[in-house]
């Protein structure tokens, strides 16, 4: 157990250094001049190489990223080049509303999906399978955002039931923060929820067709506590991986879904500072949502050995 | 529903309910760009000066509602007969948001800051003229510059000019500290900026306790956020094809301003083909303003002939001078030897007005066989490649700046225009202060670039103003970027 | 994955023909390839002409989808759109089996450090979520078609290496593998005449699934305005371009939506068809 872990550790240790080299090289051939940009037309030359000294831009690129990976290792992820204050702080300022928003993007989709998918098992080819199954196909073939739209005109323009857009803030109360997260996180549930489904029906007749259903059959349990007793559990691998799978993506999609609602989130944060040209905050940004997929599918691989101590001997 | 409220719950609910009696004294701006920062002496973003001109920083002089100049923290000044020494008389008793007292040394820190050799004010030319800052006695400064310049004391007024404190100036852009009625309350990054009342503020007091700049991004979310109440005014916001829903609504007014910000097909003067006259003047001939107007600004907007404000009272209108006629402009093609036309590039800005104008335009070129192909570019690269480089053909952009027709007058400015004739007009203009001869110069000028077609000339940017109708004091017009809160009160 | 090979093309296409999900999403891909084969030839009008004082017309019997801003007819953007959808998902594709195939079945061949080393190059790609490479892509590059093909490309890179190495290292230890071994062929021979024909059927399937992936991500990079650039049609776009002009003209959004749903649709309900003739159990992968 032990060395496969540290073999798991070692390899996802891997894979965030290469990662931030690629990061830093790739983000530092982008063409513009975050000081110009800053300064404008009417800004003369001299004042705005003062601003790139100012802004520690004109040191070797070599130096800016040995001193850009070292603070990486203490958390500290450099200044914003436009905002002028650490890149740790605007971070925690816009997770504060990502992770929520991801967190219950993740729930929804979870409580619906599988209860969706326990339902289309219990009744395999049957009236409701069909329709679930097709319900579900369409799901998947929905794009978020054009579902987040669509949500937009329903519940805001015509009902005005939500806000079409913007993020009070937390300071202004749990109620009003939560009712602007609401159609966002739907919006990004829905369609992973319809992933989810199909994954949690198949998984599930996957293991009803084994050996110790049909013994526990036999045994005289019914069909639905077969299902809840034995089916369920042991189908919870695909689903698991398939969710860790779907927190990552839910993390990235909420770089569209927050343009969609002007949310001051992580992905506003990433497209934002990516137009101004603000590198060192595009750099700990993409960082942080990469070391985040990272560390997902570590804990989904543990989990997995947890589940089932086979698979350990397979690293 | 009529509660009273205690005033610190009433923070919360005055927004919400409506129309309590006592008057309100807080309001909710919703504004399109957050600001960078929060330094006006820093940055060119013209959010910064719509959240702190006026209201939380203050120059020598200021830019009043008309474009006027305006005391402000000097309350009077002289001018010595060559034009050449400014003295101002500065108020006494003003103190900086952090309880330090106002007074001339902070006047000479300013300037000095903003023209000194680490500067990194985004205005940096408006303070090239001044040769000397001399400390008279605490409420006097006499400011000598190099030769005499007309606009020195509209120069002054503008947010890249106001006066920091030597204690504060480096951590403004976090934390502001100014002189004005209004200091920073919160930033929540990404949402809001919060400003209220200053105590012991040296002017007319102010009507509002607390004022709120709320970043909505886009029409779609400031509309259902206008109608609920949640945002009570819009002061500078493009709503475009959503505008016609708040229009109808009694409880709002809409108002159209102006903006000083021509809109312009940007035109790359040494390019050939561009380089011909007759070129410009036939691309010039099929401009559809109107066209562009709708489909690119709403239908708002004012078309011009040249590079010049209309709002502006020695405006002349060109917009005949060439008027929209595609048989004119096919023959003129011919005439420079082109008349099949030719191939050339629009590399268009992040804009609405640019993306969208910029294929009406493409699609006007090329009923006389110009082949326009679209380029659309972000800002960073717009400012590289057409702006520093001068790599481009044609493009679309807006010159927000007040009064910048001088800059056709800069050498190695990207339109790459040169003309003695023009450049004549502009440093006659800089000695002359005589507003009848001035306003006379600048007519010259405009008619020479009209005539030169020296870049396609639009429409002037509208400001477009939604509030609550009970709001009074907004500005209607938007002479300098600023959102000027002063004078703003709720009423019955 | 028993049989894979053996299913025979005559039975294949007729078990197919009897699958429902794999007819209804035939019939749904032609449709939409056939459009945008069609918008070619011809468009209700044409999406270069800008009328402006035509703006925004609700959907009539001139204009079926209605006009946009510029007074362009909806229902022709929406046909020429689709060219540009199907172009960039299938150049993708194109992109990641072209290289992606060819790296899995070199790991599964070489084993050892190569594999070891082709597997953590694949792990780094798979740790950018696709939508923020290319985000990066188009952020260095500029926004535009090419660059989205570029971007959705190289994210499939890794699922096809995946899906390649995955179906290779399951057939190297298989009897008619080593029976080649024994007669002395090289591993490249080997793969080229034993795995990739069987491992055809899984990148088939793989490919339909990837290609709905790339209608989407292509839709959403336009969205955020990092896909194809105005004037070319594009249905990320329009739906951009709707979303300011909702209140007042919500055909403009729901048309090419809908557009994207059908495509992406009918291109999944072929892929389970597929894979659903070959092999039931591949279902279970999705």
């Amino acid at each position: 157990m032990s060395i496969y872990l540290i073999r798991r550790l070692a390899s996802g240790l891997l894979t965030l250094v290469v990662a931030s080299v690629v990061i830093f090289f790739v983000l530092e051939i982008l063409p513009g001049d975050p000081a110009r940009l800053m300064l404008g037309m009417n800004a003369t030359e001299d004042a705005v190489q003062a601003l790139r000294v100012q802004m520690g831009l004109d040191e070797g690129l070599y130096a800016r990223y040995v001193q850009w990976a070292c603070g990486l290792l203490s958390l500290d992820f450099g200044r914003s080049y436009t905002y002028s204050v650490p890149v740790a702080e605007l971070i925690r300022e816009r997770a504060a509303v990502s992770l929520p928003l991801a967190l219950i993007a993740l729930t929804l989709s979870t409580v619906i999906a599988i209860p969706v998918g326990l339902f289309a098992a219990a009744r395999r080819g049957r009236m409701g399978d069909t329709m679930a199954m097709t319900v579900s196909q369409f799901g998947v073939a929905v794009p978020n955002f054009w579902f987040a739209l669509m949500l937009v005109y329903v519940f805001s323009v015509w009902l005005r039931l939500v806000p079409a857009g913007g993020f009070p803030g937390w300071q202004s109360g749990i109620w009003p923060a939560l009712k602007a997260l609401i159609l966002p996180a739907l919006a990004l549930a829905l369609p992973q929820a319809a992933i989810l489904a199909r994954v949690t029906r198949s998984a599930l007749l996957e293991v009803l067709g084994e050996d110790f259903i049909r013994t526990a059959r036999a045994k005289g349990l019914t069909r639905k506590a077969t299902l809840w007793r034995h089916a369920l559990g042991n189908a919870m691998l695909p689903v698991l991986t398939i969710l860790g799978l779907q927190f990552a993506f839910l993390l990235a999609g909420t770089v569209i879904i927050e343009n969609v609602f002007y949310l001051p989130g992580l992905g506003r944060l990433l497209v934002q500072a990516i137009n101004q040209r603000d590198l060192i905050v595009v750099e700990g940004v993409v960082m942080l949502l990469v070391a985040a997929v990272v560390l997902i599918n570590l804990l989904v691989d543990l989990s997995y050995a947890f589940v089932d101590p086979r698979l350990r001997t397979r690293a | 529903m009529k509660l009273w409220i205690p005033m610190a719950a009433a923070a919360f609910i005055a927004i919400t309910a409506g129309s309590a009696h006592a008057a309100r004294t807080e309001l909710v701006l919703g504004m399109p760009l957050e600001p960078p920062h929060l330094d006006p002496t820093a940055g060119a973003a013209a959010a910064i000066d719509e959240v702190l001109y006026a209201n939380v920083f203050e120059g020598l002089t200021r830019i009043g509602a008309r474009g006027e100049v305006l005391p402000a923290l000097a309350e009077s000044w002289t001018v010595s007969d060559d034009g050449k020494t400014y003295t101002f008389k500065l108020r006494t008793g003003v103190k900086f948001h952090d309880g330090t007292d106002f007074d001339a040394q902070d006047v000479k820190f300013s300037l000095d800051r903003a023209r000194g050799e680490d500067s990194t004010n985004a205005q940096k030319g408006l303070f090239t003229a001044i040769d000397t800052v001399e400390v008279v006695d605490p409420s006097t400064v006499k400011v000598t510059l190099k030769q005499p310049q007309g606009s020195f004391l509209y120069n002054m007024g503008w947010g890249d000019a106001v006066i920091v404190a030597p204690e504060s100036a480096e951590t403004n852009k976090e934390k502001p500290v100014g002189t004005g009625p209004f200091k920073l309350e919160n930033w929540a990054k990404g949402s809001s900026i919060t400003l209220t009342k200053a105590d012991g503020y040296w002017g007319n007091p102010v009507a509002l306790e607390k004022a709120e700049f709320r970043i909505i991004p886009d029409a779609a979310a400031a509309v259902p956020a206008l109608l609920s109440g949640d945002v009570q005014a819009l002061p500078n916001f493009q709503l475009g094809d959503a505008l016609p829903q708040v229009q109808s609504d009694p409880r709002f007014k809409v108002v159209i301003g102006a903006t000083e910000g021509e809109t312009i097909l940007a035109t790359n003067n040494k390019k050939p083909p561009l380089d011909q006259l007759k070129v410009r003047q036939a691309i010039a001939h099929v401009i559809d303003r109107q066209a562009i107007i709708d489909g690119a600004s709403g239908g708002f907007g004012v078309p011009i002939g040249s590079h010049f404000s209309p709002a502006n009272e020695a405006y002349v209108d060109l917009t005949g001078t060439y008027p929209y006629d595609l048989a004119k402009a096919k023959e003129l093609l011919a005439e420079a030897g082109y008349p099949d036309g030719f191939k050339t590039t629009l590399k268009l800005p992040p804009v609405a007005y640019a993306r969208d104008g910029g294929q009406i335009v493409a699609s006007e070129l090329r009923k006389i066989g110009i082949e326009a192909e679209i380029i659309p570019v972000e800002w960073a690269d717009w400012l590289k490649q057409v702006f520093t480089e001068k790599d481009y053909d044609l493009s679309i952009v807006s010159h927000t700046e007040p009064n910048d027709i001088d800059i056709y007058a800069r050498k190695d400015y990207y339109f790459n225009y040169d003309n003695p004739a023009f450049d004549k007009v502009i440093e006659e203009l800089n000695l002359t202060s005589d507003e009848a001869k001035r306003k006379e110069l600048y007519q010259q000028g405009q008619k020479i670039l009209a005539d030169d077609a020296v870049n396609g000339f639009l429409f002037e940017l509208p400001k477009i103003g939604i509030w609550d109708a009970k709001i009074d004091g907004l500005w209607e017009n938007s002479p300098i970027q600023a959102n000027d809160l002063t004078r703003v009160k709720w009423v019955d | 994955m028993s049989e894979l090979g053996a299913v025979s093309e005559d039975g294949f296409l007729k078990k197919a023909f009897g699958n429902r999900s794999f007819v209804a999403g035939l019939v749904i891909t032609c449709l939409v390839a056939a459009t945008a084969l069609l918008s070619f030839f011809w468009t209700p009008y044409d999406v270069n002409v800008l009328i402006v004082s035509n703006r925004m017309q609700s959907p009539s019997l001139q204009h079926l989808f209605g006009t946009d801003q510029f007074g362009r007819d909806v229902l022709s953007m929406i046909m020429v759109g689709a060219r540009n959808s199907i172009a960039v998902a299938l150049v993708a594709i194109i992109i990641g089996m072209g290289v992606g195939v060819p790296l899995g079945c070199w790991a599964a061949a070489r084993g050892g450090y190569v594999d070891d080393v082709l597997m953590r190059f694949n792990d780094v790609v798979f740790a950018f979520p696709a939508l923020l490479s290319a985000i990066m892509i188009t952020a260095i590059f500029g926004p535009g078609a090419i660059n989205a093909i570029i971007a959705i490309g190289i994210f499939n890179i890794p699922v096809f290496a995946r899906v390649a190495r995955a179906g290779a290292l399951g057939l190297w230890p298989r009897e008619f593998v080593l029976a080649a071994r024994a007669a002395g062929k090289g591993k490249t021979l080997i793969t080229i005449e034993h795995i990739l024909p069987n491992i055809a059927n899984l990148l088939l399937v793989q490919g339909t699934i990837q290609f709905a992936l790339g209608i989407l991500a292509e839709a959403s990079l336009s969205y955020i305005g990092l896909g194809a650039q105005p004037p070319m049609p594009s249905w990320g776009r329009m739906l951009f371009d709707a979303q300011t002009r909702m209140v007042v003209a919500p055909y403009l959004a729901i048309f090419p939506g809908m557009a994207i749903v059908i495509t992406v649709l009918g291109l999944n309900l072929l892929g389970d068809g597929i894979a659903d003739t070959l092999d039931p159990k591949l279902r279970r992968q999705r």
